[in-house]
């Protein structure tokens, strides 16, 4: 039935079986959810952010539940690109699925080194995460200011042999003007939406539920924002789209699809259901078979507006 | 290894006014559940996070699970009725080392039900030492009875058991004790805090079992995170629940 369904789109160059990526941080190096089903079956594995040294994150809690979404304050917890590239990365390599390294760099030099670590190693891709909110250095100032979004991309472009993907923050005005100043830096593709900046409180104790008070908003109450972000920066840019926020359904990947995504991430719909990823790259099979469609990819920008 | 599983409710009761008991048909995961190690349970559509529950006991293809109405979420899995089924995850995280079954398995609030499996696992030999607030708060003292060598209770305003703190009955056991080969804590922080503190200067070894607010359960997001005595992040669900007392940081 699905196989009627050519699956296989290209990101960047990158050839992907399927367009079911699973978003960085959501999915750690891959061993957790690789106990329920073989990594093979998913399109990229976008791994937990990277950083020079080995970061120890925020205290907790790191997490607060939201009407159908989470915040987190995980601070970029992470080994370090060198313990990466040791440990994770040749146990990740046992698997037929696409690599896509994520990274955060608290100076554009660091971004330079990190880059040519990871190309030289062999990676897929490289996601340049310009979009924490998490953390203090670097991350989301970044990516609010276009003359620094387009200064870090261009020293990742030039250390890197591999394509380079810059991954944008939804907490800006207008998002398209920033993704105009990666792709005129040399980007090879966007991935959005990174979290939305937010905050609960207990009503009880009067305290801020995060340690960090602030975190990343992430989950299905974002899909619309994602959605809509993914529409604005298809039509702005030409370079291809990874479009992620909230995705939970084979449908909503093909809206985030239809609004001009050559691929989608999957993240926080995991917590819920381990097998989100590939349930999701079912379901969209499902739908696209249903419609008569015979490549996934024709699905992307396919949106008709008013 | 952990599944996921829709698991039929055999039998739905209320322990006090506080507590419910569900027990479960898990089948495999049941029969791979260790003493310490837990579960993530759907709590309905509308909450997209799971709610992490202790393994209370374990019988065959049959999981107990005991919980307290604490949120939106313990309030949902109180209203489940027999033959309703629950989306679980599990078994997950690592339990207590239980090498020597002469230990001290001590329990507080909704700390005692998980306690259970440890004692049972003991064959008789455990001495099972359990904290609540109030009288109105106690559960399981039946089956505590039947399943270990010796039961001793506290309650914070003395309407059941010994008046105070459990920390205080670990010292007495301690010293009475001698052949105690270690002490297994759940409850909240400033009881283990309290009873690691005692085993230590009793000079035995100490297990306790942590709580942190959980996204994925499984180790791959992170946000579970419990600082350790050498300054790292380890997470609760994976590399805990269960820690040697010294590893942590208990100033955090
Ligand atoms: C390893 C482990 C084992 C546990 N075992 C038991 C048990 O056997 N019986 C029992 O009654 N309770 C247990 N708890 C606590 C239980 O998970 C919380 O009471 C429950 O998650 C509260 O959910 P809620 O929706 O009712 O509360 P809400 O406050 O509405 O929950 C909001 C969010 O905060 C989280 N949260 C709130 N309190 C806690 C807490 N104390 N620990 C972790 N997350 C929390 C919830 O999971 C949810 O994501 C355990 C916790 C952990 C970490
Ligand atoms: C716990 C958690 C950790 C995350 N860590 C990272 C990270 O290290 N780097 C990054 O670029 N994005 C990170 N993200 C953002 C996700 O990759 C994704 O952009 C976002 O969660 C939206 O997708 P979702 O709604 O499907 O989760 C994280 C998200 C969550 C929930
Ligand atoms: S809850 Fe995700 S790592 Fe522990």
């Amino acid at each position: 039935m699905n196989n009627a369904v050519d699956l296989s789109v290209t990101l960047a160059g990158v050839t992907l079986k399927n367009p079911i990526v699973v978003a960085s941080g959501t999915f750690g190096f891959g061993r957790e959810y690789g106990q329920f089903y073989d990594l093979a079956e998913l399109g990229a594995i976008c791994v937990k952010g990277l950083t020079v040294l080995r970061r120890e994150g925020n205290p907790p809690p790191r997490i607060a539940e939201t009407p159908m979404g989470i915040l987190n304050s995980v601070g970029l917890q992470n080994p370090g690109v060198d313990a990466f590239l040791a440990h994770e990365l040749p146990e990740l390599r046992r698997h037929d699925v696409k690599i896509i390294a994520n990274i955060s760099g608290s100076t554009p030099e660091e971004y330079g080194d990190m880059c040519e670590k990871l190309s030289e190693a062999g990676v897929d891709m490289i996601e340049v995460n310009i979009s924490c909110p998490n953390v203090k250095a670097g991350g989301l100032a970044y990516g609010t200011r276009p003359e620094l979004a387009a200064e870090v991309t261009a020293i990742a472009k030039k250390h890197a042999a591999v394509p380079v993907m810059v991954k944008l923050s939804p907490n800006v005005t207008d998002i398209t003007e920033i993704a105009r100043a990666v792709e005129d830096a040399g980007a090879d593709a966007v991935s959005l939406i990174n979290t939305l900046l937010g905050m609960r409180i207990d009503v009880a104790s009067h305290r801020p539920i995060l340690r960090q008070n602030m975190g990343g908003l992430s989950g299905p109450a974002v899909l619309p924002v994602a959605v809509r972000m993914v529409w604005q920066v298809a039509r702005a840019v030409k370079i291809p789209v990874l479009g992620m926020g909230g995705v939970m359904t084979g449908a909503d990947a093909a809206e985030l699809m239809l609004a001009g995504a050559a691929a989608v991430a999957v993240g926080t719909a995991c917590f819920a259901d381990p097998y989100a990823p590939v349930r999701v790259r079912d379901e969209l099979a499902r739908l696209a078979s249903g419609q008569g469609i015979s490549r996934v990819s024709e699905l992307t920008g396919a949106v008709q507006p008013w | 290894m952990p599944i996921q599983r829709e698991c039929t409710i055999m039998r739905a009761e209320k322990l006090n006014p506080f507590a419910w008991s569900l027990t479960l048909d898990a089948g495999e995961l049941a029969r791979a559940a260790l003493p310490g190690q837990f579960i993530h349970v759907k709590c309905g559509d509308s909450r997209l996070l799971r709610r992490p529950i202790s393994i209370c006991d374990t019988d065959g293809n049959c999981l107990r699970m005991v919980f307290e109405v604490r949120g939106e979420g313990t309030a949902w899995l109180s209203r489940r009725h027999t033959d309703e089924t629950l989306d679980v995850l599990g078994p997950l995280g690592h339990g207590f080392d239980l090498s020597g079954r002469k230990l001290l398995a001590v329990g507080g609030g909704i700390g005692v039900p998980p306690i259970l499996n440890v004692v049972r696992h003991c064959k008789g030999e455990a001495h099972a030492i359990l904290g609540f607030r109030s009288v109105d708060r106690a559960m399981l003292l039946d089956e505590f009875r039947a399943a270990s060598s010796t039961v001793s209770v506290a309650s914070d305003d003395g309407s059941i058991g010994t008046h105070g703190f459990v920390d205080a009955l670990v010292r007495e056991k301690l010293k009475g004790e001698r052949d105690v080969a270690g002490v297994l804590a759940c409850g909240p922080r400033p009881m283990l805090r309290a009873v690691a503190k005692a085993a230590a200067e009793a000079g035995v070894p100490c297990q306790v079992s942590m709580e942190e607010r959980m996204g994925c359960g499984v180790g791959a997001c992170l946000v579970c995170a419990c600082k350790m005595a050498d300054g790292a992040y380890r997470h609760v669900c994976k590399d805990g629940p269960v820690f040697r007392a010294e590893e942590v940081d208990w100033d955090e």
